[in-house]
């Protein structure tokens, strides 16, 4: 019957077509158009102008960037080497790069030393940041912040050697009378920290080097963006602790403990950073013992500390608004004190809930730190307002300072959330 | 756990500083150096070059009172301070001394308690303008938009002014020197009004100076001087008496050049003597070396030397004497004797 | 908690105070207590013995005193005879000012922002994407100065105007840009002038009555009036008419160039322009991911619930997904416009006159009195901050989820 049929009709096709291709609108680069791009008539209008916005950006940035010169000494002189051409005068970084990164003042050939800090930040923080890394890196990271105070302000060894004894000490101490009681232990390893310190600073007075290793370096001398990362680093792991006290204390059922720790997140939350820079600026000075004079990054270090703290310890309190009550239930009928619940039990998954807050707050904390160059003290921005744009040389440069300044922010900040949201994901996991 | 960081930093902070007494001059010789408030940078008076090296006339005479207490015009910190942080800076004691072309009035000497030490520049308010906005006279600016420095008493003089000569203008507050000088360039303001001095020295700083001028009106009396905390006298004497000996110096023919040939033996003027310390005791009872004007004066040179290194006539600043000639050339530079 | 029976009672001993759970909470509460009394008592005799070495006392006297400086906006009266009170209130209103027009603007960028952000054209949510993430991760203060820098900078100066060729001319006669600020036409109200301003807030009033009206019937009878079109002709058409029955009294006064300036038309400071600029599309960076948060909240189901229950895409964004999304994004919303009060303060970096720069600085250096200053500067931005806090307390208590 077949094979009539064949004969018969001649029509009638043997073999098997090959497959087409679909229809060119229905595949690849066009499909993907039609179906992203141009789906309706508003659609393709709005692809058409972001279309003609990126094209107008990129036609007047790229020339700009392309053509930027990198190796005059002026702004005079590059508007020479340009003769009237779209270009950038990116030489204002190469000659005062220095300058942007570690202040004017920095002794130049002590660079390495923040330089070095700034690396070994990442050894210390990346046992924090990602745990599966050997628990043991953590030493490092309780070593470092005396190493970087060294490393960056030099001068002898014995003062954080001492400061880092006297934390030791007071673990100790601590150690051996928590099982008696936490606030025995607690207050115990505060009181042998303090002794040590004090011991400490006398002995260091006496045996201290005329000479030291590392030349001591003042903390005016501090600028540039080296100044941002102290300024961000310290204030953020100092106002850790400080917040998860305050987010307890504002949790707490005794009113006077609760009132007072309401009464000072809503204050600092409620009045803007500046205000409270201009406090360590003029004010703070009033409210010290007289003849006691600290340095005004020390000033503004304490003042930046308990303003990220109170915002901490309002994502800290959110997190342990979070947990299920039957939390805080089990580690009672387990017999927990208040101690051992928070420290066993509840602040490690609240904690938990809260890093992306945290981490949003540091973020923040790290961009308010530009805040200081109001206060006339150079760092990024306090450098490239100051010195470098009233310089007789780069007198009337904005686009590539201010561009330069953005993107060491950029990268840093983009970084740091990119990091928040990978770990939100990963923390994520054990939630389904 | 980090918490050590700051207890290291305060201890530090303490040692360093230690607990200062009512003594300024033991607490400077203590510490080694010289904490002296200057301006966050205006060329010819106080800016840090390339290196961050200080240099200016307001910084001369920082070095000047450094090398009078140590013998070494680099003993000194300085420290940049605007409009606004300077009086802060000086009274909570973070500065030992303020050379930051700060007008001596009534009110700062009296209520804000400071002790100004003497004048070392008599300026007076002017105005800055483009040549080519055709104006000859500060009375012709009615409706201009003007650039001023916050927190001086520029703009208060500027508000009795334009008040005074029943004029409109539009103030523009600017924080620093540097922005002035962005907005004007830029067209923002039609004028930039600030002591006559520091409008030469933002000028010095164009690229074309000479598309500038500066108006004949002087519109305030700016006594421009170094001063200290209000009721440590023998520390205000230490600044005053070193300012003196700069002025004396030039008056008497004393220069940086001839300074050790002149004390290394006594001479026949001796007033020249009792100054170097080759005759008296002045210098032990201001409680220095005998040898400290010598050290003043060859730190920088004396008032005059300065002048010209640094504001002068053959600096791109090119500020005249006038006023601030000596006396004996009909200016109103005049020390008391040292006697 | 091995033993059930209450301890005995009536045999209080004074090792109970740091033993006993029922008593120790007062032994703590009463040394926080006294550490707060003393650190307070030691701050306050510090500052007391600082001031009276200094010769100085605490003093709110200076507030009466003349200012002696000018400001350059002034939306009341006030000239450099004023007292630094009336300064400080200048201040005040114009971080008002600045507020609210950088949180209007901010709403509307972060919005769009965030709708766009969700989009399906790919280039327009990767350009948003770019928009949000160059804009959060920069600090303002550098995004402030960069536009200042711009609109001083880039903008021609009044100067250019001028002579009979000049280099920039004004936008329709009617708007100049400037590196002074923008010029806009100004109305002037004559004496029928605020009739029409009247009848056109009766209008917008009688729209939201109308459409509450719709809602009302639509709920009780399922009759969907029309909204659009009669909310159209309630805003234009008795305005309209009114302007011509009473012979146009509302005229524009045009700016125009007399001597150094513009004169007349309304005149929009570059310092104000940088920062209302600058902190709303700053903030509205922020605003677009708490936007894209709240419409990603709602769950998938509702949309297509209320699609199968027949509704347009339309009016499934309206009636469904918006109340609820609304619900999310509203508190991080006012948390936002906290923020840009906050923020405001950075006035002084472009020399907005605002209350930092008013009583935090000029009034503070000329007079001196630094404490007394920053207090009330903490005082007045405290005190925005707690309205602000109030009214997002009384509005989530509004729409929080009615369980029953």
């Amino acid at each position: 019957m077949s094979d009539m049929h064949a004969h018969s009709a001649a029509y009638v096709r043997t073999e098997t077509l090959p497959e087409l291709p679909p229809p060119a609108s229905e595949a690849g680069v066009v499909k993907w158009m039609r179906e992203n791009l141009f789906s309706s008539i508003p659609n393709s209008i709005l692809t058409l102008v972001s279309i003609y916005v990126i094209y107008q950006v990129v036609t007047f940035v790229f020339p700009w960037i392309a053509n930027g010169i990198w190796n005059t000494a002026s702004l005079a002189e590059c508007r020479t080497v340009l003769d009237g051409a779209t270009g950038a005068c990116f030489s204002v970084l190469s000659d005062r790069w220095n300058q942007l990164l570690f202040g004017f003042s920095y002794p130049p050939e002590h660079y390495w030393r923040p330089g070095l800090a700034f690396i070994l930040l990442f050894v210390a923080a990346a046992p924090v940041m990602f745990f599966d890394l050997p628990r043991k890196l953590l030493i490092f990271t309780g070593i470092y912040p005396f190493l970087a105070f060294w490393l960056i302000w030099g001068g002898t060894i014995f003062t954080p050697l001492f400061a880092l004894v006297g934390l030791i000490v007071g673990y100790i101490v601590y150690a051996r009378f928590v099982k008696q009681s936490f606030a025995m232990g607690f207050f115990g390893g505060v009181v042998a920290a303090l002794i040590t310190w004090f011991i400490g600073g006398y002995i260091t007075d006496a045996i201290a080097p005329a000479e030291p290793f590392l030349e001591a370096v003042q903390s005016r001398d501090m600028g540039g963006f080296m100044l941002n990362m102290i300024l961000g680093v310290v204030c953020v792991s100092l106002s850790l602790p400080i917040g998860i006290v305050l987010a307890l204390g504002r949790q707490s059922d005794m009113p006077i403990i609760k009132w007072i720790c309401v009464v000072f997140i809503e204050f600092i939350r409620g009045v803007p950073l500046i205000t409270l820079l201009f406090v360590a600026n003029v004010v703070l000075a009033y409210f010290l013992p007289p003849g006691t004079s600290f340095d005004l990054i020390l000033r503004v270090i304490i003042m930046i500390t308990m303003f990220s703290a109170a915002y901490i310890a309002e994502v800290i309190r959110g997190g342990l608004a979070a947990l299920p009550k039957g939390q805080y239930e089990a580690a009672d009928s387990l017999g927990l004190d208040y101690a051992q619940a928070m420290r066993l039990i509840i602040l490690p998954q609240a904690l938990k809930i809260s890093i992306p807050g945290i981490v949003n707050v540091a973020v923040g904390l790290f961009k308010d730190t530009t805040l200081v160059s109001v206060i006339s003290m150079f760092d990024l921005v306090g450098m490239i307002r100051g010195p470098i744009l009233s310089s007789t040389d780069w007198n009337g440069v904005y686009w590539e300072l201010f561009m330069a300044a953005s993107v060491l922010f950029f990268v840093v900040c983009y970084g740091i959330s990119q990091y928040s949201q990978w770990l939100e994901r990963r923390l994520a996991t054990d939630h389904r | 756990m980090k918490k050590t960081v700051l207890f290291g930093a305060l201890t530090v902070a303490g040692l360093a500083a230690g607990m200062a007494s009512a003594a300024t001059l033991d607490d400077v010789k203590a510490r080694g150096s010289l904490n002296c408030g200057v301006t966050t940078g205006l060329v010819g008076f106080a800016s840090p070059d390339a290196n961050g090296v200080w240099d200016g006339f307001d910084v001369g005479v920082c070095r000047a009172v450094a090398a009078a207490i140590f013998g070494d015009p680099t003993a000194v910190e300085f420290v940049p301070t605007t409009g606004k942080t300077r009086f802060t800076a000086l009274a909570s004691g973070e500065i030992d001394m303020l050379a930051r072309n700060t007008t001596w009035t009534f009110s700062r000497d009296v209520d804000l308690k400071f002790e100004f030490t003497g004048v070392n520049y008599y300026d007076g308010q002017g105005f800055l303008v483009p040549k080519d906005l055709g104006v000859s006279s500060a009375k012709d600016l009615d409706g201009a938009t003007v650039c001023i420095q916050t927190g001086t008493t520029t703009e208060l003089n500027l508000a009795d002014f334009f008040r005074s000569n029943n004029i409109s203008y539009d103030p523009v507050p600017i924080e620093t020197n540097a922005e002035g000088q962005q907005q004007y360039l830029a067209g923002a303001c039609d004028v930039y009004t600030t002591d006559a001095s520091g409008l030469a020295s933002t000028r010095a700083a164009f690229e074309n100076p000479g598309d500038h001028v500066l108006l004949p009106e002087i519109i305030s009396k700016e006594p421009l001087g170094p001063l200290v905390r209000h009721g440590d006298n023998d520390w205000g004497d230490v600044v005053r008496w070193t300012l003196n000996a700069l002025i004396t110096a030039e008056e008497l023919g004393v220069t940086s050049a001839n300074v050790s040939d002149l004390s290394a033996a006594p001479t026949d003027n001796p007033e020249v003597n009792r100054l170097l310390g080759t005759e008296g005791e002045l210098g032990a009872m201001l409680g220095l070396e005998a040898d400290w004007a010598k050290n003043a004066i060859a730190a920088g040179g004396n008032y005059g030397e300065l002048f010209e290194k640094n504001i002068g006539e053959n600096t791109p600043i090119g500020l005249a004497r006038g006023l601030n000639a000596q006396w004996t050339e009909g200016g109103l530079i005049y020390s008391p004797p040292f006697r | 908690m091995t033993s059930i029976t209450d301890p005995p009672q009536g045999s209080f001993r004074l090792s109970m105070l740091i033993n006993d759970t029922r008593y120790r909470s007062y032994t703590f509460q009463f040394i926080a207590l006294v550490a707060l009394i003393g650190f307070m008592a030691y701050l306050g005799m510090n500052l007391v013995r600082n001031l009276t070495a200094a010769g100085l006392n605490i003093s709110f006297d200076f507030l009466g005193d003349p200012a002696g400086y000018d400001i350059n906006q002034r939306p009341i009266e006030y000239d450099s005879q004023s007292s630094h009170l009336r300064a400080s209130t200048v201040g005040i209103i114009n971080t008002l000012i600045v507020a609210f027009l950088a949180c209007v603007t901010a709403t509307i960028f972060g919005v769009i922002a965030g709708v766009l952000r969700l989009s399906n054209n790919w280039v327009v949510s990767k350009l948003m994407a770019i928009y949000v993430e160059m804009f959060r991760n920069v600090p303002v203060l550098i995004w402030i100065i960069i536009i200042f820098s711009i609109m001083t900078v880039s903008m021609p100066s009044p100067r250019a105007f001028r002579g009979d060729d000049p280099s920039s001319s004004m936008l329709f006669d009617a708007f100049a840009f400037t590196n002074r600020g923008v010029y806009i036409p100004k109305p002037v109200f004559d004496s029928g002038g605020w009739i029409v301003v009247a009848v056109f807030i009766l209008s917008v009033i009688g729209i939201f009555a109308y459409r509450r009206y719709a809602t009302k019937k639509l709920y009780a009878t399922g009759q969907l009036l029309p909204t659009f079109w009669p909310t159209v002709a309630m805003f234009f058409v008795p305005v309209l008419l009114f302007y011509f029955i009473l012979g146009r009294p509302i005229t524009l006064e045009y700016p125009s160039l007399q001597g150094f300036n513009f004169k007349d038309g309304i005149q929009l400071r570059g310092s104000l322009i940088a920062l209302w600029f600058a902190l709303a599309i700053y903030t509205g960076a922020f605003i677009a991911e708490n936007v894209r948060a709240g419409i990603q909240a709602i769950s998938k189901g509702q949309t297509e619930a209320a699609a199968s229950l027949g509704l347009r895409p339309g009016r499934i964004m309206n009636l469904v997904i918006l109340p609820q999304a609304l619900r999310v994004i509203i508190p991080p919303l006012i948390s936002q416009y906290l923020n840009i009060t906050k923020n405001s303060s950075l006035a002084i970096a472009v020399g907005y006159m605002d209350v930092t720069a008013t009583l935090g600085g000029i009034t503070l250096n000329q007079t001196g009195r630094a404490i007394e200053a920053v207090l009330l500067l903490m005082l007045f931005y405290l005190t925005i901050s707690l309205l602000i806090s109030a009214v997002m307390n009384v509005y989530n208590n509004s729409v929080k989820l009615k369980e029953r």
